[in-house]
């Protein structure tokens, strides 16, 4: 039965989101104009709008996850991203899978945004929530759904599928609803792509503050005032940005198969450019806060960043990328709108500082070498090159549709070689960076000149000096230009740990945002030069096949392939591929697939044996158990050192109707390195193409070769009893029993032979693993033989792909190391703005 | 000449560098005809083509030859032009190749037969545009 009204709901509930953002910006904006007397009444009035707004974009959130959660795959965006297998959390990531789910999230953060400034604020309201609800207008509007004629506006994600979608089942019964949805990515059914998204469109959203700030500042002569409010906010936008940024990258590399955690995918570059000018507009606000300098340019790093936030939405959302990203989205037809929300904030906030540049101050003192000024500036504008060489080249598919919009032909495409492209400039860029704040930091703490800058300097140099020589002796880095960023970073270490703890000795924690951050940022450095620079591929084949054509032998083939129990080296471990896993409820870590055997129903399979883990049974043979996401099989493959089983690794892999092999890593954590590996390429049971029949005429105790494995014919027996099949009085069965040694492993298989009313019945046995059909054809008791019909496949296999990854954990560390200096400095800031708040000046 | 002049000048220095090197590294769209001119005039620039799979008339893609390791394999590809060509790639066949709808190879030609892709991105058929609803369970 369809059930329209959650639809209408949500669809009301989106207009009315709308309506109510385009009052409440008009409202405010009538606030911030309206004489003292009148204040407070459109104050009021304001915020009962906003309120409004607000509920009206949780229902619609809670409409769709409704719709999502209840399975009502009458409406095509449950259909496209859910089906009845998923758990919950797992239908947490289905709501944003599809972009309008994205935009809603977006919506909801910025509601949040929104109510925290409304309550935080005094003088700042009015005009900071005019822009506020003009975004939120333009948001809403992307998933409005309405038409207008031809025009198209908004895509909603409360269509039904039959609106959706032509299929001929509609003309039949129009209430036809599906069993089940089309289901979720599988590369999304993963923890980190239950945070990631609702992090990074925080950080999204939040980019929106500090330029509200700027514009209501702007526009209220305000040049100046509006850094110290926006400033927490920056830092704090600027923290989850990057936290979402290094849950992407860490989703990436527990879950895609490229080998990494950065790939300078333009989906990674849209949202890495605006997080560099953002942390550049932090560092110019911050000088201004001490000496009254870089205010203009504070504002156009500020502006950039939110403009930059709208571009890289465009880029990933309205399909422009086409076939230059492996992640972008399908066109739903916004690229239009998105380019309008663009170009007005763009436009707007052009307008708005052209008006005021006169006003804005400015010092005319040339900014002395010795001055910190000087010294953030110049980082600052690293930043922004870094920006700009990342943003140059990802924008290509943009400038071919602009050449092209103007019916010119332009063929540029992107560089092959990304990684090696990006990594010549940023690296250096990041050296230069970390030798600054190394600097930097001294000049922000001390008054300098050239003779106290040369004495402060040398203790932390030296001492750089000496950890980077041990550095590179024992990591082995005889690269010069790694040479150069371990110094680079050490240096940015050495001297920031040494500032932390001046100011830990000398005055509060509060002040350590800063060289914390830094710190970290040296970490990443240096982890990123020894986990990429050194990432090695161990997994050459070494098998000696000789291939048909000469130059392929030049070639490094980088996967290996694994036949089941076969040990096959690799590199310094022999890996052994076991066969396949399930993961099942309740039951920890995996179990063998072979044990299991599926009842036909979502998820469920009945236990062939006691399911044992660590000497604790789960489930007794012939119970039902519920296996989470049945489609998901892992791999064993054990590594073994010398004879020894040192560890073994499953990695996932999944064969999927619509995408084909979905392929994630796992990985081996050491200290010092990961070992990670995934599968490439995995055997179909489904369809198997089995070779001709080889007969075997043997007796009981004969050993003979099935494939290359010696078997053995233990014994033939008469059985009273069979499983799942019901014998009856003048009924004779014969079970025979056949072991089968493949390396390590000894197998037993039983055939059965069945004699009821003068016809003969065969049940043969199918061995996957193995790639064996064996049926027990005839028996012939005058010569006490046995015939056996054999045929057989390939046996199981998988193909992988194996890395390691060393020091990966600095890298890792640094990260969280900066994401907390990020957070002090919160504090900070929010600190001083708060005790200016409350003695009445903001 | 002041301070900040010269840091401007190093500023616009270092971006016209950028520049200069994207434009330098970014690689062209080519047809398989352009690219093997480009290979003979001794320009060895791994370049964009793109195309699609050899396919029967009935639908069939043909002439994918997978290595007995199963890690790299051969296949056949026509582009925009029509131009068919064998093309290797070293690694195994990726996830729903067969079912792509555009194939873009970046790489170059080894010799004047083949075609080495050092990566290969796909076109398939997306969620969005699939009009066909699964009627089980009518």
């Amino acid at each position: 039965m369809i059930n329209t009204f959650v639809g209408n709901l949500g669809h009301f509930a989106t207009i009315l989101a709308f309506v109510s953002a385009v009052l409440t910006a008009f409202s405010y904006y009538k606030y911030h104009q309206a004489n003292e007397l009148e204040k407070s009444n459109w104050k009021n009035f304001s915020r009962i709008l906003f309120y409004i707004h607000a509920v009206a974009s949780v229902v619609i959130a809670a409409t769709l996850f409704e719709i999502i959660y209840n399975h009502r795959f009458e409406y095509f965006y449950a259909y496209s991203h859910s089906s009845m297998a998923l758990p919950v959390h797992y239908m947490v990531s289905s709501f944003w899978e599809g972009q309008e789910g994205a935009f809603i999230l977006w919506i909801v953060w910025n509601v949040v945004l929104g109510l925290v400034i409304i309550h935080t604020n005094k003088t700042w309201e009015a005009p900071v929530m005019v822009v506020f609800a003009l975004v939120q207008a333009f948001l809403v509007s992307m998933i409005l759904g309405v038409v207008i004629g031809d025009l198209k506006i908004g895509s909603s994600p409360f269509i039904l599928l039959r609106d959706a979608v032509t299929a001929p089942i509609f003309q039949i019964n129009p209430d036809f609803v599906p069993e089940d949805g089309t289901g979720l990515n599988p590369l999304l059914q993963n923890i980190w792509m239950v945070i990631h998204p609702p992090t990074l469109f925080l950080g999204y959203a939040s980019t929106l503050v500090p330029f509200a700030f700027l514009m209501a500042g702007l526009a209220s002569k305000r040049y100046s005032e509006w850094i110290r409010p926006a400033l927490p906010w920056a830092i704090f936008s600027a923290m989850v940005l990057g936290m979402g940024i290094i849950m992407g990258a860490y989703w990436a590399y527990v879950t895609l198969n490229f080998g990494g955690y950065w790939n300078w995918d333009p989906v990674e570059n849209a949202v890495y450019v605006p997080w560099l000018i953002l942390v550049a507009g932090i560092h110019t606000m911050i000088t201004y806060k001490k000496s009254a300098t870089a205010l203009k340019t504070s504002i156009v790093l500020i502006i950039a960043s939110f403009i930059l936030v709208l571009y890289a939405t465009f880029l990933v959302r309205s399909g422009v990328l086409g076939d230059s990203s492996v992640h972008s989205f399908t066109d739903l037809g916004l690229s239009g709108q998105l380019l309008i929300y663009m170009l007005f904030f763009l436009f707007a906030a052009i307008f708005l500082s052209v008006r005021a540049w006169k006003h804005i101050p400015s010092s005319e003192r040339e900014a002395s070498v010795y001055s910190r000024e000087f010294w953030i500036f110049i980082g600052a504008t690293t930043l922004g090159l870094m920006a700009f060489q990342v943003i140059l080249p990802t924008s290509i598919p943009v400038w071919n549709a602009i050449v092209e919009s103007f019916g010119g032909i332009s063929n540029m495409a992107p560089p092959a070689d990304q990684v090696g492209f990006y990594t010549k400039f940023q690296l250096w860029f990041a050296v230069a960076l970390a030798l600054l704040t190394a600097v930097g930091q001294f000049f922000w703490w001390n008054k300098m000149d050239s003779k106290t800058l040369k004495d402060t300097l040398t203790v932390p140099y030296v001492v750089s000096v000496l950890i980077s020589a041990a550095i590179i002796v024992i990591g082995k880095v005889y690269d010069i230009s790694y040479i150069v960023v371990v110094l680079a970073g050490t240096f940015t270490i050495v001297a920031n740990a040494t500032i932390l703890t001046k100011l830990i000795r000398k005055s509060t924690f509060k002040l350590a945002g800063g060289s914390l951050a830094h710190i970290g940022l040296g970490m990443i450095l240096i982890g990123v030069m020894f986990s990429s620079g050194y990432s090695e591929v161990i997994s050459y084949n070494l098998s000696g096949l000789t291939y048909s054509n000469s130059f392929e032998d030049e070639i490094n083939k980088e996967h290996v392939l694994l036949w089941i129990n076969k040990p096959t080296q690799i590199k310094d471990y022999t890996a052994i591929y076991r066969g396949r896993q399930k993961k099942v409820v309740g039951v920890p870590g995996l179990v063998d697939a072979k044990l299991l055997k599926s009842t036909g129903e979502v998820n469920q399979a009945i236990a062939l044996a006691d399911i044992v883990v660590n000497g604790k049974t789960y489930h007794r043979e012939g119970e039902f158990v519920n296996i989470v996401l049945e489609e998901n099989d892992y791999f064993k493959i054990d590594y073994y050192q010398e004879d020894d089983l040192k560890f073994s690794l499953s990695p996932m892999a999944q064969y999927n109707t619509s995408m084909g092999l979905i392929s994630s890593p796992d990985s081996r954590r050491f200290l010092n390195r990961d070992l990670y590996t995934f599968v490439s390429v995995i055997n179909d049971f489904d369809d198997p193409e089995w070779r001709e029949d080889e007969l075997f005429e043997v007796a009981p105790g004969d050993t003979f070769y099935l494939a290359d494995m010696v078997t053995k014919f233990e014994s033939a027996d008469v059985v009273r009893e069979l499983d799942g099949m019901q014998l009856f009085d003048g009924d004779v069965a014969v079970k025979a029993k056949l072991t089968i040694q493949d390396y390590d492993v000894e197998k037993v298989l039983e055939p059965i032979f069945i004699i009821r009313n003068n016809q003969v019945g065969r049940v043969p046995v199918i061995e996957n693993e193995l790639g064996l059909k064996v049926e027990l054809t005839n028996i012939l008791p005058e010569e006490n033989k046995f015939v056996f019909t054999v045929n057989r496949n390939q046996k199981d296999y998988v193909v992988l792909k194996a890395m390691v990854k060393p020091q990966i954990n600095i890298l890792w560390a640094g990260t969280i190391i900066m994401l907390i200096g990020f957070c002090v400095a919160i504090y900070r800031r929010y600190d001083e703005f708060s005790k200016m708040r409350d003695k009445g000046l903001e | 000449m002041k301070k900040g002049h010269i840091l401007g000048l190093g500023i616009i220095a270092i971006a016209i560098v950028i520049i200069v090197s994207m434009l330098g590294d970014a690689s062209t769209y080519e047809s398989f005809a352009t690219a093997k001119a480009m290979k003979e005039r001794g320009e060895d620039k791994a370049i964009h083509v793109v195309g699609q799979l050899k396919k029967t008339d009935s639908g069939q893609v043909v002439g994918i030859e997978v290595n007995e390791d199963k890690t790299s394999f051969y296949f056949m590809m026509v582009d925009n032009d029509g131009t068919e060509q064998r093309v290797f790639y070293n690694e195994p066949v990726p996830a729903d190749f067969h079912r792509s709808e555009q194939v873009v190879v970046i790489g170059g030609y080894k010799s004047d037969e083949l075609f080495m892709a050092d990566k290969i991105l796909m076109k398939c058929p997306s969620k969005y545009q699939e009009n066909e609803v699964n009627t089980a369970g009518m």
